[in-house]
C-alpha cells in the first residue's frame, strides 16, 4: 500500500515536471520588453541634428498632438526598409514624427535622409545611446507613439511595415 | 627641505586615496555589469556581450557611478524601462517570493527527512 503510494506520487510528479518542460517548449524563449506598458515620456536634453543646438523634451513635446519618435540610423538595413511608411505616415496632420538619430555618422545620416526624404519634423542626434535607453529601446529601428498627455501609450520593436503602419494609424486617429 | 618633504606626503596620500576611490569603482561597475543581462544576446550578461546596447550600458553604468549613484539606483533605473528580467539577480517582491523561499522550503523538509530516517 505505501509502495503503491509513493509510486503515485512518483509518476504524478513526472506528469508534472513533463507538462511544465513541454509547455516550456513551445514559448518563446527570446524576452522582449513588455511593448504595452504606459510609460510617462522621460524628460531629456538633447542636440539637434541639423544645427547641433540643445532642445529640451518640453520645447520638443510642446503641442497637443499625438507624437512618434522613431530612432533609425543610416547604417541600419531595416530602416530603410521602413523608410517609406514613415513617409507615409509623415502626411497625417495629426502626428509630428521625431527622429533619433542612433550612433551614427552624421554626414552618412544627411545622405540617408537626401536620398529617401526626411519625414521628421524635428531630428535629434544620440551619439552615445543615452537617449534611446532613455525611451527602454535597444536597437534599431524602434518606434514609440506618445499620446496627448505625454505617454508612451505603444512601441514597435523593428521596423514599421503595413500592419504596424495602419496600427498607427488607428491610434492617431 | 621639510616643506618639500611634507607636499611630497601629501601628494602621496591623494595618489594612493584617488587609486583606491578608482578600484572601489571599478569593482562595483563590473559587478553591475556582470548582474545585467544583455537584451540582444540575451542569456549573455552586458560584461561578457561586445552588442551595441551593450556598450551602451557599459558607458551609461560607468557614468552613473561617477554621477555618484548606488547600485540600487542604477538597477531600478533599468529595471523602469526593460522590466525586471534585465537584471540576473531577481529582487525580492510579491512576485519573486516564491522563487526565494521555495528553495528554503525544500532545504528544511529534506533536513526534516533526513533527521527522522536517522532516528
Amino acid at each position: 500500500m505505501k509502495n503503491k503510494i509513493y509510486l503515485s506520487v512518483i509518476i504524478i510528479f513526472l506528469i508534472f515536471c513533463f507538462v511544465i518542460f513541454y509547455n516550456g517548449l513551445n514559448s518563446s524563449n527570446i524576452y522582449t520588453p513588455k511593448i504595452n506598458t504606459k510609460q510617462k515620456l522621460p524628460i531629456f536634453e538633447a542636440k539637434d541634428f541639423y544645427s547641433n543646438k540643445s532642445i529640451s523634451s518640453e520645447e520638443l513635446f510642446k503641442e497637443d498632438i499625438f507624437y512618434i519618435v522613431n530612432i533609425w540610423a543610416s547604417w541600419c538595413v531595416p530602416c530603410r526598409k521602413e523608410h517609406k511608411f514613415l513617409m507615409e505616415l509623415s502626411k497625417s496632420e495629426n502626428v509630428k514624427i521625431i527622429g533619433l538619430n542612433y550612433k551614427d555618422n552624421l554626414n552618412n545620416a544627411k545622405k540617408f535622409i537626401n536620398e529617401l526624404g526626411n519625414p521628421y519634423s524635428k531630428n535629434l542626434t544620440d551619439k552615445n545611446g543615452f537617449l534611446s535607453i532613455e525611451f527602454g529601446a535597444y536597437g534599431v529601428p524602434e518606434t514609440f507613439i506618445i499620446n496627448k498627455n505625454k505617454t508612451i501609450v505603444k512601441k514597435f520593436i523593428g521596423p514599421i511595415n503595413k500592419k504596424t503602419l495602419n496600427q498607427i494609424m488607428q491610434i492617431i486617429k | 627641505m621639510r616643506i618639500l618633504k611634507t607636499f611630497l606626503l601629501v601628494v602621496l596620500f591623494i595618489n594612493i586615496a584617488n587609486a583606491n576611490t578608482d578600484i572601489k569603482d571599478k569593482n562595483l561597475n563590473n559587478k553591475i555589469l556582470k548582474n545585467i543581462r544583455c537584451l540582444v544576446c540575451q542569456g549573455q550578461s552586458v560584461y561578457d556581450s561586445e552588442s551595441e546596447f551593450s556598450s551602451t550600458i557599459k558607458l551609461l553604468v560607468k557614468k552613473k557611478i561617477n554621477e555618484g549613484k548606488s547600485e540600487k539606483q542604477i538597477y531600478e533605473f533599468l529595471r523602469k524601462r526593460y522590466g525586471d528580467w534585465v537584471i540576473f539577480e531577481p529582487e525580492l517582491n510579491k512576485n519573486t517570493y516564491i522563487l526565494w523561499i521555495l528553495p528554503l522550503l525544500l532545504f528544511l523538509l529534506g533536513g526534516a527527512i533526513i533527521r527522522k530516517k536517522l532516528k
